[in-house]
């Protein structure tokens, strides 16, 4: 039977909304406070599910243990505690949560075997919260 | 079509162990989950349920009708139970999350089904605010 497995993981960074096509003025229209050029922060909350068939020896889709140290290995270490715009990811693509959502999902895809990734969620406040499956 | 979920809590233990593998393979696969003392969490469960509102009352169902259901389907069989020792589907599939909530979805199917309206959609079944797992009815 196809299952679904989810698990939640925090990581703090921070970031600017800056896009470099936009000018000063268009900036600020389009960001706000988040344009300020230092940078703020937030404790995100990212959500990974994955999807398939619940292996009759197990009782499980993907062993959790082996999902932590991957998105441990792969996303949290490259991102906790870091400045978002500073990592090559995002040379040529603003920082939004959108993107980041997309962006971890493109790293994570494929490494949940034998798993697929189905959904990354990234909460960037309790008040508002991106998706992406791949679409 | 609109979908409606409903949230209703138990406490629970269980552990992990496969019979049909040595006691080290059980441990190596399973960790601290494979004591055989058991362990327990405070479980959510979610069930949602799809369908079209009613013209005249506007539900798509009853919340109190889904509330007693699941009190009667899952939470009089789960709650306050050791799930390996007490519950039938448990004695020949080991209860991680996954299987939680493929049982709970095979409890409720019956009487959402037979009540007509809306279907069962989705059931997902938190093990930790951090920890869950979601069955769709999927083959």
């Amino acid at each position: 039977m196809r299952a679904y497995f989810g698990r939640r993981y925090t990581l703090s960074a921070s970031h600017r909304l800056h896009s470099d096509a936009l000018s000063a003025a268009e900036n600020q229209a389009a960001y706000g406070k988040c344009n300020n050029p230092h940078g703020h922060g937030h404790n995100y909350i990212l959500e990974v599910l994955a999807g398939g068939r619940v292996d009759p020896e197990t009782g499980m889709v993907v062993n959790l243990a082996a999902m932590d140290e991957v998105v441990r290995e792969r996303v949290l270490e490259r991102f906790d505690h870091t400045n978002l715009n500073l990592d090559p990811l995002f040379t040529n693509r603003v920082p939004t949560t959108e993107n980041l959502c997309k962006a971890v999902f493109e790293i994570l895809e494929g490494s949940l075997e034998p798993a697929e990734l189905v959904q990354v969620r990234v909460e960037e406040t309790e008040n508002n919260f991106f998706e992406y499956g791949g679409d | 079509m609109v979908f409606l979920t409903r949230r209703a809590t138990f406490s629970a233990s269980h552990y992990y162990w496969n019979d049909a593998w040595p006691a080290e393979r059980n441990r190596q696969v399973f960790g601290r989950c494979a004591n055989r003392n058991g362990h327990g969490h405070n479980y959510t469960l979610e069930v949602t349920v799809a369908g079209d509102p009613d013209p005249v009352t506007g539900f798509v169902v009853d919340l109190k009708w889904l509330k007693d259901v699941m009190e009667r389907e899952v939470l009089s069989a789960y709650d306050h139970r050791h799930l390996n020792l007490e519950t039938p589907e448990f004695a020949t599939s080991i209860p991680t999350t996954e299987n939680i909530a493929i049982a709970a979805w095979k409890r409720l199917v019956p009487a959402v089904t037979a009540a007509g309206g809306a279907e069962l959609s989705r059931v997902r079944v938190y093990e930790t605010p951090e920890i869950f797992a979601e069955y769709r009815g999927e083959p």
